[in-house]
């Protein structure tokens, strides 16, 4: 690490001039004794290229619905000193290193790879573009100076919606519909799970894992087979509105995901877990314009602002002070929906009476809480 | 009025030869239309489209990595094709293909050695020729449509590869995300210059297009082939095995989709994951077809589709259009392709309602009474 800190002091060095390099030097003084991950800073820029990778269409109304919003934001905030472009349904294997590299020799500044499967071929274009900044969401490899991650504590909006579930619920069960069991996904199962059982200890949770972040007709497949099997609440991780339209079919309460899904189920959303990238994108993008652009692993929540919950919707006033409490006190730090005593799903304790779990443990997370009614795939 | 189809005495030479050009050209202006249409100017988008991609070096490359498995794949189907033979299950030869070459470098994943490479592509193409046996095993023994079986066994191949980087192959370093180990680096089809990825994959594809065209052109089996292709029963009488050629035929191109399947793993994407095709073995019909199934033919037909994905994203960056335009550029593609054929061997006829009825009166197939309508 520190000898490729070194070559990169050198080349900035011989790249910058007069005043750009005194400003330079002393931004690599200023932070050379912090800096652990970072790698050199850059010149300042006027005009700034991002551009943005999708796994799934603009138009999924989730996850990659979310991030182009944040683009639009960020546009909107920059006016005339960025271009933003974008590919969407770009697949996870041999297609995204390219699509990747095609960004880094159009002129883009700081590419956003906006999928946990593209996490290798960021790393390898990263590596031959060192001047170029990447940003990859949900990955947890940072094999170069310049590649960044950022992801969203969407846990702590699960357990607000967990405890709804079970206040809303008269089976006493809900329907989960997951997309891949990593640990962001399992996390998200897990911290439902312990808002349920925090209004109703016998809650139970049934899980589907569909095995694809996009596809409406399976997640909609998935959703009727919930149904059918009794569950009177249905969520997922998965980014399309199928499962919501399958539950304003049926009559039954869901919650969005991603994005504020109520135009597909106006009497069915309860609420959405909203992401919300543009403050985001306005960050990094503008760090990339004052040269101040470093290496981090962001993982922000509600206190931040990148996860929003939508409103709070056909619920009971008391149900609906009660979810505001909750958000309120995990965005104040007061509570943290990982808080002991919980035990695994065999019955062993995991977190001790009071013991809050640390960021390590939870984005290794592979195991599920005491109570739910399915096996992880493993 | 009725429009019918009616078989021409003789294909003009002349029409054969410029049929796929005729459909390229239908293509374009369709594609220029529609351009216009959502208010592109179709000259700008027809550079990124077919010219951009080939103005840079690495974007050669990545038109080679991309042309790479089409051409291995439709090469095989050709002679499949030609032999009358329909194996429409590519695909799942492919993917059997990368699993069963993917053996070693999964499962051994500390082996270093000059050897492993050989293994690898030798194991792939087995693996894609004995799954390529099964339709074929059900077609000589039991007269089984092979469009149906083959087809259906990519499915299978699908959903075992899926099994399997979820369950006993999956990344135990991978944080649960269903993909194999990154394979070593002997285990990854070196690039052929630096400068770009394209991997030996493509000296596969040529090679196997170079040489299936000397043994369609130049050997008794390339004889074989099509003679039992145009008539089982002349072929019966040289003394050729139909039952023989069916497991060649989809040994063959078995082999070569299996081929292209574990050189996209190791050259492309260097582990296994849940989808490592986006339907190479459907898109090279297409291809093989384009190609009048000549295997040289083929190379340049190949070369064409993967310009189409590549031209698509380069338009999609630089003027903004949706990535189905280039899906719906190569759909308008295999139409024109498909027309402009069926039109060199047949001609349109418009009959009156009345002729018609006197023709279906006459010992042929449909009955009177649906013409009454």
């Amino acid at each position: 690490m520190s000898q490729k800190d070194g070559s990169g002091f050198q080349f900035n060095l011989q790249t910058t001039k007069g005043n750009n390099m005194k400003k330079t030097l002393l931004a690599l003084a200023a932070s050379a004794s912090a800096i652990m991950l970072a790698g050199p800073a850059a010149a300042q820029m006027d005009q700034v290229k991002a551009c943005f990778i999708y796994v799934g269409p603009v138009g999924d109304f989730g996850w990659s619905y979310q991030h182009d919003q944040g683009r639009l934001f960020a546009e909107e905030h920059f006016g005339d000193r960025l271009e933003t472009a974008f590919l969407e349904s770009v697949p996870e294997g041999a297609d995204a290193e390219r699509a990747i590299e095609r960004f880094a020799r159009s002129g883009c500044n700081i590419i956003f790879t906006t999928s946990f499967g593209y996490m290798d071929a960021t790393n390898a274009v990263a590596a031959r573009y060192p001047d170029i900044k990447f940003e990859h969401a949900t990955g947890y490899k940072r094999d170069h100076p310049n590649v960044a991650t950022y992801d969203s504590r969407f846990y702590q909006g699960r357990y607000i919606i967990g405890q709804i579930a079970a206040e809303m619920s008269e089976t006493g069960s809900a329907g989960y519909i997951g997309s891949f069991p990593i640990p962001e996904v399992v996390q998200g199962i897990n911290a439902f799970m312990l808002g349920a059982q925090s209004i109703n200890p016998d809650f139970e949770l049934k899980v589907v894992w569909v095995n694809t972040w996009f596809d409406p007709g399976r997640e909609a497949d998935a959703a009727r087979a919930l149904i059918d099997q009794g569950v009177d609440i249905l969520t997922q991780h998965t980014d399309s509105t199928g499962p919501m339209q399958v539950a304003a079919e049926r009559g039954i309460f869901a919650f969005g995901q991603a994005s504020d899904m109520i135009e597909f189920g106006p009497e069915t959303q309860l609420t959405s877990i909203i992401d919300d990238w543009g403050p985001y994108y306005v960050e990094r993008i503008e760090a990339v314009m004052d040269g101040t652009w470093e290496q981090q692993a962001t993982w922000d929540g509600l206190a931040e602002g990148h996860v929003v919950m939508a409103e709070y919707a056909n619920m009971p006033d008391d149900v609906k002070a009660q979810a505001e409490a909750t958000e309120e006190s995990i965005r104040s730090g007061a509570f943290h929906p990982f808080t002991g005593p919980i035990n695994k799903q065999d019955g062993t304790e995991w977190l001790a009476e009071g013991a809050v779990a640390d960021d390590a443990a939870l984005s290794s997370m592979n195991f599920y809480v005491e109570g739910i009614d399915d096996q992880l795939p493993q | 009025m009725r429009i019918e189809l009616e078989k021409r005495p003789e294909r003009s030479k002349l029409f054969s030869i410029l049929s796929p050009f005729i459909a390229l050209g239908l293509t374009l202006i369709v594609g220029a239309v529609l351009f216009l249409a959502l208010g592109k100017n179709p000259a700008e988008a027809m550079f990124y489209f077919f010219i951009d991609p080939l103005l840079v070096g690495w974007s050669l490359h990545e038109l080679a990595i991309k042309a790479t498995p089409l051409i291995l794949i439709a090469v095989g189907l050709s002679v499949c094709f030609r032999s009358n033979n329909w194996n429409i299950g590519a695909e799942g030869q492919f993917v059997m293909g990368a699993i069963a070459g993917s053996i070693i470098p999964v499962m051994f994943h500390g082996w270093e050695s000059p050897l492993v490479l050989p293994l690898m592509m030798i194991s792939g193409a087995i693996g894609g020729a004995l799954y390529a046996t099964i339709p074929a095993l059900l077609k000589a023994r039991f007269n089984t449509n092979e469009i149906l079986t083959s087809l259906m066994l990519v499915y299978v191949a699908q959903l075992f590869l899926d099994w399997l980087v979820r369950g006993p192959w999956r990344n135990p370093e991978g944080f649960n995300f269903p993909e194999t180990r990154n394979f070593n680096a002997s285990a990854i089809l070196p690039e052929i210059l630096d400068g770009g990825r394209a991997h030996w994959g493509l000296i596969f594809a040529i090679v196997a297009a170079l040489a299936t065209w000397f043994m369609m052109r130049s050997t008794l089996k390339g004889f074989e082939i099509s003679v039992l292709g145009q008539s089982a029963r002349a072929g019966r009488f040289a003394g050729f095995s139909a039952t023989k050629m069916v497991f060649f035929a989809f040994l063959f191109s078995g082999a070569m989709a299996g081929l292209a399947g574990i050189a996209e793993v190791s050259g492309a994407i260097g582990q296994l994951r849940p989808v490592i095709s986006p339907g190479y073995g459907f898109t090279a019909i297409i291809v093989a077809f384009l190609g009048r199934l000549n295997p040289l033919g083929i190379v340049a037909a190949g070369l064409v589709l993967a310009l189409t994905y590549l031209g698509g994203e380069a338009a999609q960056i630089s003027i903004g259009v949706s990535d189905k335009v280039a899906r719906l550029f190569q759909g308008a593609l295999l139409f024109f392709v498909l027309a402009c054929d069926t039109l060199i061997h047949y001609r349109i006829r418009l009959r009156s309602t009345a002729k018609v009825a006197n023709v279906a009166a006459a010992p042929v197939q449909s009955p009177a009474p649906v013409e009454a309508r």
